[in-house]
């Protein structure tokens, strides 16, 4: 199945509509297990039990940057290839994306309080995650202001692909500049450096998290599909009664 | 439903979707603020001591993005006009225009204040100093803002001759705003002191305002 099958809608409709049933099923059992690894997870000796704010924040962020990612794939399917669903998936991703990089900043907000004293610094890291949240929302503004579904994808295409210029920004932060935010632990060139009984719980709520960005996207990008047949309908409809 | 109530609730209507002014205010506002400390440095005790300052600014330029549509939308699509010929009166139908204006424009922006506050290592005290004085402050800028759009509204390229027009007028506002805000804060002068001051300009504006932008918009629609 070549991926020029993949652009037919209605076709997508009719895989998605049981994928995301599965996915959802999938997803609440990564959830289950997830959530009992991350409660029977050890305190940290230092932190004690808030370090588990960890396997909320750190999902949040990679998801967060995943999802930018999305888009600027579906920005370069819209732009290079006028692939049909590559419009849907970056306009559904947008929202999902922005509401993970929004539980990344508030968890790590909050998580910030007690280690560091502050809600809130204003280093690299913290700021560059900052700017790819004002990024979701300029292009979640952008996709609804312009009205023809077409137009605001090519738009949209644009924006997502200069602002993906953050994402290197964000993962080498913490190496360019002298930040509080802690360097990498997990994407290392080395060994990761946190201990697998606290790596292992993050790395399934990742899996968790991940398949719950999967299932959403498609719910959404079927709702995308058949928010612009309603709309061509009702075009139909205008055109033909006036 | 009388003539007032109806342009009210067209006016929160347009604001509201996506595009008005109600969310852009909002995203403009973080922006701001957050563009600050690129400019300034990370320094959170200095960003602390100035937070007040940037938050009465970039409350004021957010609601100035918004004026300059006020009432070239209503200019361009005819519907002035026929504000002008109906029987209400002109004063009145521009203080409900404001009004709707101050609800979609401003209120998001008080209810974002304190959160964007903490970007700005503002303190409680502060902010809620802070959502006090923009909760009174923030009616003066739209209605002296309003006079600002009555007099552009039939420039094409009006909003930077507005800009130009409308900050001048809303220097008291700040003034009294970031005073009241700063001696909540620190000592030595009590809160109440500009706050009424703030309080009072407040009013004068929500007077002054729609007779000025009402005499503006007939010597401009003639």
């Amino acid at each position: 199945m070549a991926i020029v099958d993949w652009a037919n809608p209605s076709r997508f409709l009719k895989i998605a509509n049981p994928a995301i049933k599965w996915l959802g099923g999938f997803t609440v059992v990564a959830f289950a297990f997830g959530i009992s690894q991350a409660i029977m997870a050890p305190d940290d000796y230092q932190q004690g039990a808030t370090v588990k704010i960890m396997f909320l924040h750190v999902p949040g962020a990679w998801l967060g940057m995943l999802g930018w990612l999305v888009m600027s794939i579906a920005a370069l399917g819209t732009l290079v290839w006028r692939h049909p669903l590559a419009d849907v998936t970056a306009k559904a991703a947008a929202p999902i994306g922005a509401a993970f990089t929004l539980m990344c900043l508030v968890t790590g907000s909050l998580w910030g309080r007690p280690m560091w004293g502050t809600y809130w610094v204003w280093d690299a890291r913290l700021t560059s995650v900052l700017v790819l949240f004002l990024l979701y929302l300029g292009v979640i503004a952008l996709w609804r202001t312009v009205e023809e579904p077409s137009r605001a994808a090519r738009a949209a295409a644009i924006l997502t692909l200069v602002g993906a210029v953050d994402l290197p920004i964000i993962k080498f932060s913490v190496d360019w500049w002298n930040t509080l935010h802690q360097g990498a632990s997990v994407f290392r060139l080395s060994a990761p450096t946190i201990d697998p009984s606290i790596l292992i719980p993050l790395l399934v709520m990742a899996v968790a998290f991940t398949l719950l960005f999967v299932t959403l996207l498609l719910a959404a990008m079927r709702n995308e599909i058949l928010r612009r047949r309603v709309r061509s309908v009702r075009l139909m409809q205008a055109s033909v009664a006036g | 439903m009388s003539a007032l109530t109806a342009i009210f609730i067209r006016d929160m209507r347009m604001s509201v979707r996506v595009g008005g002014s109600a969310l852009m205010g909002v995203l403009f506002f973080l922006v701001v603020v957050t563009l600050v400390p690129f400019a300034l440095g990370p320094d959170l005790a200095l960003l602390g001591r100035i937070g007040p300052a940037i938050l009465w600014l970039a409350a004021l330029l957010a609601s100035l993005l918004a004026l300059d549509r006020l009432f070239a939308t209503d200019h361009e699509d005819g519907s002035l006009d026929l504000i002008l010929t109906s029987r209400a009166p002109l004063e009145l139908v521009v203080l409900a225009k404001g009004f709707a204006h101050w609800l979609t424009t401003a209120v998001p922006l008080i209810v974002a204040a304190p959160f964007v506050g903490i970007f700005l290592n503002l303190g409680f005290r502060a902010a809620a100093a802070m959502v006090l004085t923009l909760l009174v402050g923030t009616p003066a800028l739209t209605f002296i803002g309003l006079i600002g759009a009555a007099i552009a509204v039939t420039l094409r390229r009006g909003g930077l001759l507005l800009a130009v027009l409308v900050l001048p007028l809303t220097v008291p506002v700040l003034i009294f705003g970031v005073a009241a805000a700063n001696a909540a804060m620190t000592g030595p002068v009590p809160f109440g002191t500009p706050f009424m001051a703030l309080c009072g300009l407040t009013l004068a504006s929500l007077v002054v305002g729609p007779f000025a932008a009402a005499a503006a918009l007939r010597l401009e629609i003639e």
